[in-house]
């Protein structure tokens, strides 16, 4: 399978794949890793006339400890995600979660940008940052602006990003003492996740993220209102599925899709020690 | 537009569209047939090869992306006769039927061992997710990973 034809641009710094956008708009699609967009390119789902290559951008390759936070550079692989100490010891859930992603020739090529900005509701990672509670840097002409994961995922493969603008960095709260589980179901290794729970307990904060239960990648609220209000892990994990408007597929239809959300998140908030 | 690639040592320069994949700049342009097309859609490994030493799917990559970097085939894994390990074990412990997958399975287990040369079995196994084989059942092919390395 061969993409459709396209004109390639190479980015030798974040401030010329701006301009590059800028000058392309709407024709333009920028490429990190390539293992969401290529796929889709390959199967003539997408088309773009002009690709922005910006995989070689070093300096958006980068894992820095910043006081309360981590900041994760938008081109920082999957691989160097999974094994950083850093990311282990300070943000668990994380590199849980990424070591989930795919297969490892898969993690080696795909970028922590990418998989944000793929806006993926099937994708593991935005469900752990919104868990985690993280936000989203991003640069464009009217300067940087700083977005939390909650508001960053919009719709279907749609997230805040505007043409013009480029995903840099993201960035997670340090919570070296949480307790956290990523629930992943599905039927095959390295396939999408059917349904998965993302959850982390931090003091007496308690964050849910869900895979797959809605167009978008999203918060469990009540669960974790529930949780704060004392409630145990099989009664909170009751209303997992509360608000969600889950897909039905080949793999799943919405009942099955509600009580997956149920059973994942019991199980994560009991690894997780409530 | 004009790529130059480093396969096996052999810098490979031709001028091709930006759409053309790496794994067809391999078997097309450097006429290396080693490295299998299967699934074409990352999901099987029998591209795989190696990207500045590490285990990729060059399916999923344009060859554009590799411009300048080093690329290592199945065919730059043996040392003139001498076959790699992974190749020699692969051989003795017959982890292979058809062969389809070989070459894709041997790229990625030596990416495998390279990163965690203490491997348990648990860990081949998850670490070769990514290559399907559809002939031997991985038995053969986890034991011929643990000979080379990985926990004793």
């Amino acid at each position: 399978m061969i993409p459709v034809a396209f004109d390639y641009e190479r980015a030798t710094s974040a401030e010329q794949a701006l301009s590059l956008l800028a000058e392309h708009g709407d024709d333009a699609k920028l490429i990190a890793g390539g293992h969401s967009l290529l796929p889709l390119m390959k199967y003539r789902l997408a088309a773009p006339a002009v690709l922005i290559d910006i995989g070689r951008l070093e300096e958006l390759s980068y894992i820095r400890d910043e006081g309360g936070e981590l900041a994760i550079g938008a081109l920082t692989r999957h691989f160097d995600v999974e094994n950083s100490d850093l990311v282990q010891s300070q943000v668990g859930l994380l590199a849980a979660a990424t070591a989930e992603v795919g297969d490892p020739q898969v993690r080696h090529r795909g970028t922590i940008g990418g998989a944000m900005a793929h806006g993926d509701p099937a994708s593991d990672l935005p469900a752990a940052l919104i868990a985690l509670r993280g936000s989203l840097v991003i640069d464009g002409p009217s300067g940087r602006r700083q977005v939390d994961a909650d508001s960053f995922f919009t719709g279907f493969l749609e997230t805040a990003l505007s043409e013009e603008e480029m995903l840099v960095e993201v960035r997670v709260p340090k919570m070296p003492e949480s307790t956290w589980s990523f629930q992943k179901f599905n039927r095959r290794a390295q396939d999408w996740a059917i349904v998965g729970s993302a959850v982390v307990i931090n003091n007496d904060s308690c964050g849910v993220g869900l895979v797959n239960m809605d167009s978008r990648p999203i918060r469990a609220s009540a669960v974790e209102e529930a949780i704060s209000n004392g409630a145990s892990a099989t009664e909170a994990s009751e209303l997992a599925a509360e608000g969600c408007e889950p897909p039905a597929d080949i793999n799943a239809g919405v009942d099955y899709r509600r009580h997956l959300a149920r059973v994942l998140t019991r199980r994560g908030l009991e690894e997780s020690g409530r | 537009m004009q790529v130059t690639i480093n396969i096996n040592g052999q810098s490979v320069s031709h001028d091709v569209e930006p759409r053309t994949l790496l794994v067809h700049f391999i078997r097309e342009q450097a006429a290396l047939t080693g490295t299998n097309i299967g699934c074409d859609s990352s999901s099987c490994g029998a591209c795989t090869i190696h990207l500045n030493g590490e285990a990729v799917k060059s399916c999923t990559m344009l060859a554009v992306q590799a411009d300048g970097q080093e690329v290592t085939t199945i065919e730059g894994l043996a040392d003139g006769d001498a076959l790699h390990p992974m190749q020699q074990a692969f051989h003795e412990c017959h982890a292979l039927q058809c062969g389809y997958c070989t070459p894709g399975m041997v790229m990625a287990a030596v990416s495998l061992l390279d990163e965690k040369p203490d491997a348990t079995e648990a860990e081949v196994r998850e670490g070769l997710e990514g290559n399907l084989c559809r002939c031997t059942g991985y038995h053969n092919i986890v034991k011929a990973v643990l000979q080379v390395g990985g926990a004793k």
